[in-house]
């Protein structure tokens, strides 16, 4: 029973000046998967992100996302088609508050990408409220509710805009390295919460370096080196893998 | 809204102690209340900093005395259609300037303002009558009016359905005007919508990357903005049928600007009171003369009169700019987000003070006590 | 007919490349501060008519005056005034008057190093990190305040400040070129184009061959580097706002004899020189030099009476509509440096 593929990245090519970021890059994430990938600095990873949401257009190949083709569309566009991406730096809101700043994305999905409605009051939209409060529970952050996003911890900032992304219900969830520069308990608590939201069947790519994290998660992993992807499986057998390790420890040369 | 109502109607009562409760005054407190409010959508909401808004004020100002030309001396049609002309040009610019952020859509309103300003006063001046401005004519043909009645003697005045619109009922029309136009930015700033605009101007890309398309937000709050702008221009035909090309300078739009933050950016009462603290100081220091002077200091010493009164008058009269300037200065520098911040930091000082001091003095009382000992 | 409009293409140009100069010599010092200190400079504009004003200074310096009596009429006891100078060194002392533009860019360097200096310790250093909207807004009050502290001490209107009488005249440039004695052209305009062109490699020469003027370049390419390398950042952003200062003045100095200057000069030369620094590239400063003469040749040549008639109005706008259009199609300017000022 193979089951559907909901991104399709297929002979993406992506070049800066000289530099091949992706080299005919091809991709599956299956549905309902927490697909880890992992590689050494420089090999593409998040260059692969940014053409998913649109940030950037590949120069040749496509992306086709829950059966459409998504190439070359708006990262708005394609954030309305259910895609949504957690960045490694957070990027949020930070002149708003957190109840603000989840209200937001929670209104992308009652508005799409463009309503013009000044005299509707947001005290009007109890049902986009009602949801935003209970994500902004779910991640422990009421009680901080009505502080500035901008003045909160790394991590904080960080679980806010996991919270953002949560809110959308998106299809798929692209996470930038979620627990970079994390304290040991704050990563193990950004585990817990994405175990919780593995359980929920959501589909998940996880860019990460933390191992731990890669081998408590992922389904999957794929190992990105020189802008391809040089080695596919389960988290045991890419353990196993000498072509990761040696990709990881010398220069990999495909 | 009730409690605003009834302050910005009573202005004349208040006023009065200020030595500002004379129509004329009054009429520009509440139209460039308008002009300011409606500036504060689109810079204090989004944070695209225009130089091009004194264009649709003069655009506002052009089409008003147009249509008591044409139509009719009622200001009915000449303010609908000062806003419809001024969010007409307001989407060409807007769709334009819109495409670049930052310093470089400044830059772009700013070009846009000039060309405005330079056709104004060349091409254009079968339009706008170039250096000597717009006026009314006896000769003008009024084709609504002329259908009720016929042409009087002399020059026809702007009305209201026969309420003059000059001196204290200009006052009461145009400040009815602009509670609804506060009201109008009320829902605005309290809507989602209104939200969404905050987002963009915290990070756009963020909420690019939410799902909103950012550039009809934009190009919707920087038409509805160039509207007051209109609006506030068409007001200012009404109380005063001329219009002259020096209105849309770009450095009228940097009065409004300088009105916005020093009142709040992006508060809603700020920039009426930023309007309201200029106008007023424009108003007083403007008028001041060296014989002013010479009184108030008539306490000092003759020589410290002499200096007192020389170092003055840079400020004072034609030198009011200079003061303008020197507050432009001083706001950006020490209260970004205006006066309302300022009393409001005072505010916190105080009672901080007051708050601590009880524990000081128990503090002290303990330590005398134990002195006591 | 063909000799005609000969003629005027070529005066047209040469009153383009010298309007260019100006435009040029004031972006030039615009993007220095840009580029390096990343300032967003309104007050750039007032900097320039300054500089006309040291001109007119100097001039009302070297012509105080003593009455003497007139020895020339003798049916009354009748005074003139009689210049210091001219009663202590005769001759000299006139000739010195005569020269007094050109001699005031020695009085003009010092003051406006000293105005940059004072500008940049006294404001400008506390804006470095506030947002593009506070320093436009600050700018712009400072280039209110120093119009109206001119305003107050000059007057408001225009003052005629004379070239020296040996170039006072016009060039039969026509001549040289074997065009016939149609193209004449003023002498102090052409030596204005000179000037800038002169003041231009200067800036450019100090720029490539010194030390200093690599970190500069190099403070433009990457401004948090350049801060990283330990290199005395905050002497060197005075410096360089000073020159940038001390370069808009003498372009206004030299200015003075083509435009009596007056307060609102600045002004006036503001928008325009944003317009040619947004098209030449933010940052970029062959590009402001680019951008300068060619907008000052497009003015030029779109004031032609030729062309007015097809496009009425052109000649007023022709600038503005260049600059929609390059920031539209080309949207870093012609020469722009990638990655400044983008967010």
């Amino acid at each position: 029973m193979a089951s559907k593929a909901v991104l399709q990245v297929s002979n993406v090519l992506k070049t800066f000046g000289g530099l091949k970021a992706l080299n005919n890059l091809n991709l599956t994430i299956e549905e309902g998967t927490v697909h880890a990938i992992i590689g050494p600095n420089g090999a593409g990873k998040s260059t692969l992100l940014n053409v998913c949401i649109g940030q950037l257009t590949p120069d040749t190949g496509s992306v086709e996302f829950d059966g459409q083709n998504i190439t070359g569309k708006s990262p708005h566009q394609i954030s309305q088609q259910g895609i949504s991406r957690v960045f490694q730096t957070p990027q949020i809101f930070e002149d708003l508050n957190i109840f603000q700043n989840v209200m937001i994305p929670a209104l992308a999905q009652a508005d799409g990408e463009f309503t013009f409605n000044p005299f509707k009051g947001l005290d009007q939209r109890k049902d986009v409220e009602q949801e935003a409060l209970r994500i902004i529970d779910e991640m422990n952050l009421t009680s901080q509710m009505y502080d500035r996003a901008g003045a909160m911890s790394r991590g904080n900032k960080r679980r806010l805009e996991l919270a953002m992304c949560l809110v959308q219900k998106p299809k798929l969830l692209l996470l930038d390295e979620p627990t970079a520069g994390m304290a040991r308990a704050d990563t193990n608590q950004t585990i817990e919460i994405l175990k919780k939201i593995k359980a929920s069947g959501m589909t998940k790519v996880i860019i990460e370096h933390d191992m731990n994290v890669v081998f408590s998660l992922a389904d999957r992993v794929s190992v990105l080196a020189q802008g391809t992807i040089i080695a596919e499986g389960t988290p045991q057998e890419m353990r196993e893998s000498e072509l990761v390790k040696e990709a990881y420890l010398g220069g990999a040369t495909i | 809204m009730a409690i605003f109502s009834a302050v910005v109607l009573s202005m004349p009562i208040w006023m009065s102690p200020f030595g500002a409760a004379y129509p004329d005054i009054l009429q520009k407190f509440v139209i460039f209340g308008v002009f300011a409010i409606g500036y504060n959508i689109l810079f204090g909401l989004t944070g695209y900093l225009s130089f091009g808004h004194a264009a649709f004020l003069g655009v506002g100002s052009y089409t008003a005395v147009w249509s008591f030309k044409l139509l009719s001396m009622n200001i009915i049609p000449a303010i609908l259609l000062s806003v419809l002309m001024s969010g007409i040009f307001a989407v060409a610019m807007g769709y334009i300037a819109l495409r670049r952020s930052g310093i470089y859509f400044s830059i772009l309103t700013l070009a846009f303002a000039q060309m405005c300003y330079n056709l104004a006063y060349s091409v254009l001046t079968p339009i706008t009558n170039g250096e000597t401005g717009l006026q009314l004519a006896k000769s003008d043909p009024r084709i609504i009016d002329r259908l009720f009645s016929e042409a009087g003697e002399g020059l026809p005045s702007t009305t209201l359905f026969g309420i003059e619109t000059s001196g204290y009922s200009g006052f009461y029309i145009s400040a009815v005007i602009m509670i609804l136009a506060f009201y109008v930015s009320l829902k605005i700033f309290n809507s989602s919508f209104g939200l969404k605009l905050k987002a963009i101007k915290s990070n756009q890309n963020r909420m690019r990357y939410l799902g909103f398309n950012t550039k009809p937000y934009l190009l919707t709050a920087f038409v509805i903005s160039g509207m007051y702008a209109g609006l506030a221009g068409g007001l200012l035909a009404a109380t005063d049928p001329l219009a002259g090309a020096e209105r849309m300078q770009w450095t009228a739009s940097g009065e409004v600007i300088l009105m916005t933050i020093l009142g709040g950016v992006g508060t809603l009462f700020g920039p009426l009171l930023g309007v309201i603290i200029i106008k007023y100081f424009e108003n007083i220091f403007s008028a001041v003369n060296q014989v002013d002077l010479h009184s108030f200091y008539a306490l000092l010493p003759d020589w410290l009169e002499d200096i007192m009164v020389a170092v003055s008058s840079m400020f004072v009269g034609e030198g009011w700019h200079l003061t303008l300037g020197l507050l432009f200065m001083f706001v950006v520098a020490f209260l970004p987000k205006g006066v309302l911040q300022g009393v409001e930091i005072g505010y916190k000082k105080i009672s901080s003070y007051f708050s601590k001091s009880p524990t000081k003095s128990t503090k002290k009382a303990d330590t005398g006590a134990n002195h006591g000992e | 007919m063909l000799f005609n409009l000969m003629d005027a293409i070529l005066l047209q140009l040469l009153n383009g490349l010298d309007k260019g100069g100006a435009y040029a010599l004031i972006a030039l010092g615009l993007t220095l501060a840009f580029g390096t200190l990343g300032i967003v400079n309104f007050a750039h504009g007032a900097l320039f008519m300054l500089g006309a004003f040291c001109a007119v200074t100097f001039n009302k310096l070297l012509t105080v005056s003593k009455s003497v009596k007139d020895e020339s009429i003798t049916f009354f006891d009748a005074y003139k005034e009689v210049p210091y100078l001219e009663i202590w060194w005769g001759d000299t002392g006139t000739a010195i008057i005569d020269y007094a533009v050109p001699l005031s860019i020695l009085f003009a360097v010092p003051v406006m190093l000293l105005v940059g200096w004072a500008l940049e310790r006294g404001f400008i250093q506390y804006f470095y990190k506030r947002d593009h909207a506070s320093q436009i807004l600050f700018t712009f009050g400072m280039a209110i305040v120093i119009q109206e502290i001119i305003r107050h001490i000059f007057g408001a209107n225009p003052i005629p400040t004379p070239a020296p009488d040996v170039v006072s005249g016009s060039a039969n440039i026509g001549q040289y070129f074997g065009l016939g004695d149609n193209v004449v052209y003023p002498w102090w305009r052409l030596i204005y184009l000179g000037f800038s062109l002169c003041v231009i490699s200067a800036v450019f020469a100090f720029l490539k061959f010194t030390t200093f003027g690599m970190v500069v370049r190099a403070g433009i390419q990457n401004r948090e580097m350049v801060g990283m390398l330990g290199i005395n950042i905050e002497r060197r952003f005075t410096i360089v706002f000073s020159l940038s200062a001390v370069v808009a003045g003498v372009a206004g100095v030299m200015y003075a004899p083509i435009v009596p200057p007056d307060f609102h000069l600045g002004m006036d030369f503001l928008v325009l020189t944003f317009v040619v620094v947004v098209v030449g590239g933010m940052g970029s400063l062959p590009g402001a030099v680019a951008a300068g003469f060619l907008l000052g040749i497009l003015q030029s040549f779109a004031s032609m009476n030729e062309v007015k008639e097809i496009i009425p109005g052109i000649d007023q706008i022709i600038i503005y509509l260049v600059a929609v259009v390059v920031l539209l199609v080309r949207p870093r300017g012609l020469m722009g440096v990638k990655g400044v000022f983008e967010n």
